[in-house]
């Protein structure tokens, strides 16, 4: 048995049975790492040494029946734009090469209560903005299926060390995307929760009024486990939700039938990949199959949404990095003549070329002059992006798309062009913009072998129609019994 | 032309910092003069990761405000973002109020010479404070405190309703007596915890135009507004007088040069690009929240002047004196109920207290004493224990080292000695010890017996009750 090809469940089982030991796992683990970093580039802070003697401690309280936590001695890996205390958050940026965080944010407080082990920080695209994990200032994280390829991005550190088996499970963050579109790259399961179920106190902001925590996992229960971990109220972030805690593995039932899927047209047209195309098709298929109902509508609201989602987006994105200014805990410039210097070599010479392009760009749509025709204008249809989607939501329980146009694509292919690697985006964006929950899973493969991703979008905090659908079709294609990465060269 | 030709446009922005525990979005507390960075936090340091929560109180104070001043309160309102760089404002942004603030349309009454005057009020909003740049301490560098970052403030906007310099501290002296009456702010000056924001313009009389303004930026003493605005009032008026033209500019006040230096002009004025904070939700105010602070208000300071008129009699301008300050007021209440003769509080509040609070330059809340030691020095002196000429040493006592009265007179000897018996005493002791004042005082020397009091005094280290050794003298020389 390979322990590292587990999931967390099964982990969690064999546990309870002594059939394996909380170091031995983790041991397995760091020994995945250490064997599949130099290829993969998935980590920006690997905490073997550091873990390895957590589990033999937490092993020792196990045998003594004193450990508490339902996912005690289970390894995670943890997006590096999440703050953890006493280690270093970097957001993949030349700014915070060397911030350690005074505190840790509310998910990593709900990790340590269950005793799980982090093994690292995750690379990222610089500050989360990115769809490849090629903008990250430390390194280019490889896609486990191909190393030529881009695991997707932003959280592509997460979305490939999950698919490495180099962590059970992942934590990431998800703006416009950046959960869901490394997990369809990667092949992995990826959620991003509605607005306001889990905390975003400690996730360092790129959108505010976007940016959720969420699992990437390898299936569908793991994700909902996960979840479970870190949906709470946190009175540190006033727009986290006061709903009360729901158990999400209650909701796998393993059963569609008369569940009514809606397919917005829109998103299986133009520039949607052929091969995509057929392996949603036969995905839809499927779901009928499963005694779904499925129903064709217009969404035509939807292509409006990736300019609304980068108007915002960037707006929120350029006063949030301000405080990346050289003054405090960030990089500083070695050589200045007075304070303007200070702010202007300091952001220069710390942030990369996408932070800055979006730097500039939120700063223009903001600017007196252009706020009416850019910002205000964006919120507006941001609220009607929200009405057209509450009334699919009348109509369907869930909305089937696909998680990206594409298969992951080749390293270095788009980095020269912005406007194609936003495109990457388009499917998943909306999701954002309305505030709702989305997941993506694997649906099958390319005739390369990459996986396709299959995003279904769920009405506000209602993830567990959405954790059941995704699981009911995990269940009948049995993609991950039949697929796996393979580290192509 | 003379000055006489020209009317004076004033507007004032007041910064009240708020009396809150803590901070308007972190729970660091806001108390002044704590060493440097001490009184932060994560959120107020502006870590990465971390999100402000919004202090209810806050909102409870400015609502307080904006109803003792008349004005609408606003049942939907948020929190924007004012983007700008400066190494005091560790987030880059100023959390404030934009388009929607919590208070507009009000107006607060003043009295002037020609009598009763509205200043109108278009706004109070609510907005955190930045840090404070220590200059020059180290090296010729400078370091950042953010012990003042995140406390609370309101901004108080008034129209350009002010026409002179006194206006302009009449109203900011009835300001801030409001605030301080319903305790929203200590209103402290010179620890900076409230300043104000001075725009000045100037037009010939009967233009109905506004002339161009400038404006000088956190000023913190009533002496100093008034002298910014009489400069600058005469300044744009020589330069229109000569011909010139008004610049829209931001101007620093110089007290020791008695001038206005020119900070930046309108070229340089910043875009702050204001966008509502998608950190914090909107604030929503109920109908009942609303009344209840209404009913809360407490009673302020017209109607407390006209109660002292008519409960204790007092004069209109020793009533106007005592309520201009809530601190002064408080104390006087206090003391009566300790004493219960409002005459003599008054009195000793509008003379030796406040000569020493100008003194020394000290705001009434500064006075170290409680209104228990006042009502007591007042018993003391009602009683006959002490003279008020003694009276008078002791409050300066208070003001130095304040303790209860009668510690004080016994520690310092200041009790009468009124007892016949040990004044006898006394007397037969010093006529015993100079038998030659004695021959003196029967051979028509008066003069020998102001020396025996005084022997006397100096005996009793001057508790002795001099009208009755005086009398006993006499009494004795006759025998």
């Amino acid at each position: 048995m390979d322990i590292t090809e587990l999931t967390v469940h099964e982990l969690q089982e064999k546990i309870k049975s002594k059939e394996l030991t909380i170091t031995d796992i983790t041991k397995a683990y760091c020994d995945r790492i250490n064997e599949k970093e130099g290829d993969v580039q998935a980590f920006v802070t690997t905490l073997t040494e550091n873990a390895m003697e957590q589990a033999e401690k937490m092993q020792e309280q196990f045998d003594k029946g004193e450990l508490k936590g339902e996912f005690a001695g289970i390894p995670i890996g943890i997006k590096d734009n999440i703050c953890t205390k006493g280690i270093k958050t970097t957001c993949s940026s030349k700014m915070l090469e060397n911030f350690i965080s005074p505190y840790d944010a509310t998910v990593m407080e709900k990790i340590k209560e269950e005793n799980i082990i982090n093994l690292g920080k995750l690379n990222m695209d610089e500050f989360a903005m990115g769809g490849s994990t090629e903008y990250s200032y430390f390194k280019k994280t490889k896609n486990p299926w191909n190393l030529n390829k881009v695991p997707g991005g932003s959280s592509g550190g997460s979305a490939a060390a999950v698919a490495a088996n180099m962590v059970p499970w992942a934590l990431g963050s998800d703006t416009g995307g950046s959960i869901r579109q490394p997990a369809s790259f990667c092949g992995v399961v990826g959620l991003k929760p509605t607005y306001g179920l889990v905390s975003r106190y400690g996730l360092v902001a790129f959108a505010s009024s976007l940016d959720q925590i969420g699992p990437i996992t390898k299936d569908v229960r793991d994700a909902a486990m996960l979840l479970n971990i870190i949906a709470c109220h946190d009175e540190k972030d006033t727009t986290s939700s006061d709903r009360p805690k729901v158990d999400y593995t209650k909701c796998l039932k393993n059963d569609v039938k008369g569940l009514k899927i809606g397919i917005p047209k829109e998103f299986f047209g133009e520039g949607i990949n052929e091969e995509v195309k057929a392996s949603l098709q036969k995905t839809i298929e499927k779901y009928k199959e499963l005694g779904a109902d499925i129903e064709e509508f217009s969404l035509d609201i939807a292509k409006y949404a990736l300019a609304t989602y980068y108007i915002i987006a960037c707006a929120e994105a350029s006063s949030n990095l301000g405080r990346f200014d050289g003054i405090r805990y960030t990089y500083r410039t070695p050589e200045f003549k007075n304070l303007k210097d200070i702010y202007k070599k300091s952001r220069s010479e710390g942030f990369g070329p996408e932070v800055k392009r979006r730097i500039i760009l939120g700063t223009y749509v903001l600017s007196s002059g252009y706020y009416d025709a850019y910002y205000k204008k964006a919120q507006k249809v941001r609220t009607l992006v929200m009405n057209e989607f509450n009334k699919g939501f009348e109509k369907y329980d869930v909305i089937l798309t696909p998680t990206s146009p594409t298969v992951a694509f080749d390293i270095g292919s788009k980095t020269n062009n912005p406007l194609e690697m936003y495109l990457a985006d388009i499917c998943t964006v909306s999701v954002n913009i309305a505030g709702l929950p989305g997941i993506s899973i694997p649906c099958g493969v390319d005739k390369e072998g990459m996986p396709i991703g299959m995003q279904l979008i769920g009405n506000k905090f209602c993830e567990e129609t959405l954790l059941n659908a995704a699981y009911t079709l995990e269940q009948a294609i049995n993609f991950r019994q039949n697929y796996q990465p393979q580290f192509r060269k | 032309m003379s000055r006489e030709n020209y009317e004076v446009v004033i507007g004032l922005e007041v910064h009240a910092e708020l009396s809150t525990k803590t901070k308007i979005f972190c729970s660091c507390p806001t108390e002044f003069g704590a060493s440097p960075n001490t009184h932060t936090c994560p959120i107020c340091m502006a870590m990465p990761g971390t999100l402000p929560v919004l202090n209810e109180k806050v909102v409870e104070y400015a609502v307080k405000a904006g109803l003792a001043t008349n004005c609408d309160i606003s049942r939907d309102s948020k929190n924007d973002r004012k983007n700008y760089f400066y190494p005091d404002l560790p987030k880059a942004y100023q959390i404030s109020q934009f388009d929607k603030p919590l208070c507009e349309h009000g107006y607060v009454e003043i009295d002037t010479d020609d009598g009763k005057k509205k200043i109108r009020l278009t706004r109070i909003h609510i907005e955190e404070d930045a840090g404070k740049l220590n200059h020059d301490e180290f090296g010729g560098g400078s370091l950042v405190d953010l012990n003042r970052a995140g406390v609370p403030l309101i901004e108080i906007v008034s129209e350009p309703d002010i026409r002179s310099s006194e206006e302009a501290e009449t109203y900011l002296r009835k300001l801030k007596s409001i605030l301080e009456y319903i305790e929203v702010s200590d209103c402290k000056m010179q620890e900076g915890s409230l300043r104000a924001d001075v725009n000045v313009s100037v037009r010939k009389k009967g233009d109905s135009k506004l002339g161009t303004r400038t404006e000088m930026k956190n000023m913190n003493s009533f002496r100093s507004i008034v002298r910014a605005i009489e400069y600058e009032v005469d300044r744009q008026i020589d330069v229109i007088e000569d011909g010139g033209t008004i610049e829209q500019e931001t101007l620093r006040w110089d007290e020791v040069s008695g001038k206005t230096f020119s900070m930046r002009d309108k070229e340089d004025a910043q875009d702050y690009r204001y966008f509502p904070d998608p950190d914090l939700v909107a604030i929503k105010l109920s109908e009942e929240y609303i009344q209840n602070i209404k009913d809360s208000l407490p009673e302020l300071p017209e109607s407390r002047k006209q109660r002292y008129l008519e409960e204790y009699g007092l004069s209109q301008k020793d009533a106007k004196l005592i309520t201009s300050s809530k601190y002064l007021s408080d104390l006087f209440e206090a003391a009566i109920e300790v004493c219960h003769n409002p005459k003599a509080v008054n009195n000793w509040i509008i003379s030796d207290i406040s000569r020493i609070l100008n003194e020394t330059e000290m705001e009434p809340i500064d006075i170290p004493f409680d209104a228990k030691q006042l009502g007591k020095l007042v018993i003391l002196i009602d009683k006959g224990t002490i003279s008020s000429s003694i009276g008078k040493k002791v409050l300066v006592e208070l003001f130095e080292n304040p303790r209860d009265p009668e510690d004080i007179i016994k520690e310092k000897g200041w009790i009468q000695i009124s007892d016949e018996g040990a004044i006898k005493e006394v007397v037969l002791k010093i006529l015993e010890a100079n038998p030659q004042s004695i021959a003196d005082y029967k051979g028509g020397k008066d003069k020998a017996l102001g020396f025996l009091v005084g022997q006397a005094m100096k005996e009793t280290k001057g508790k002795a009750n001099p009208q009755m050794l005086n009398k006993m003298f006499i009494e004795e020389l006759k025998k």
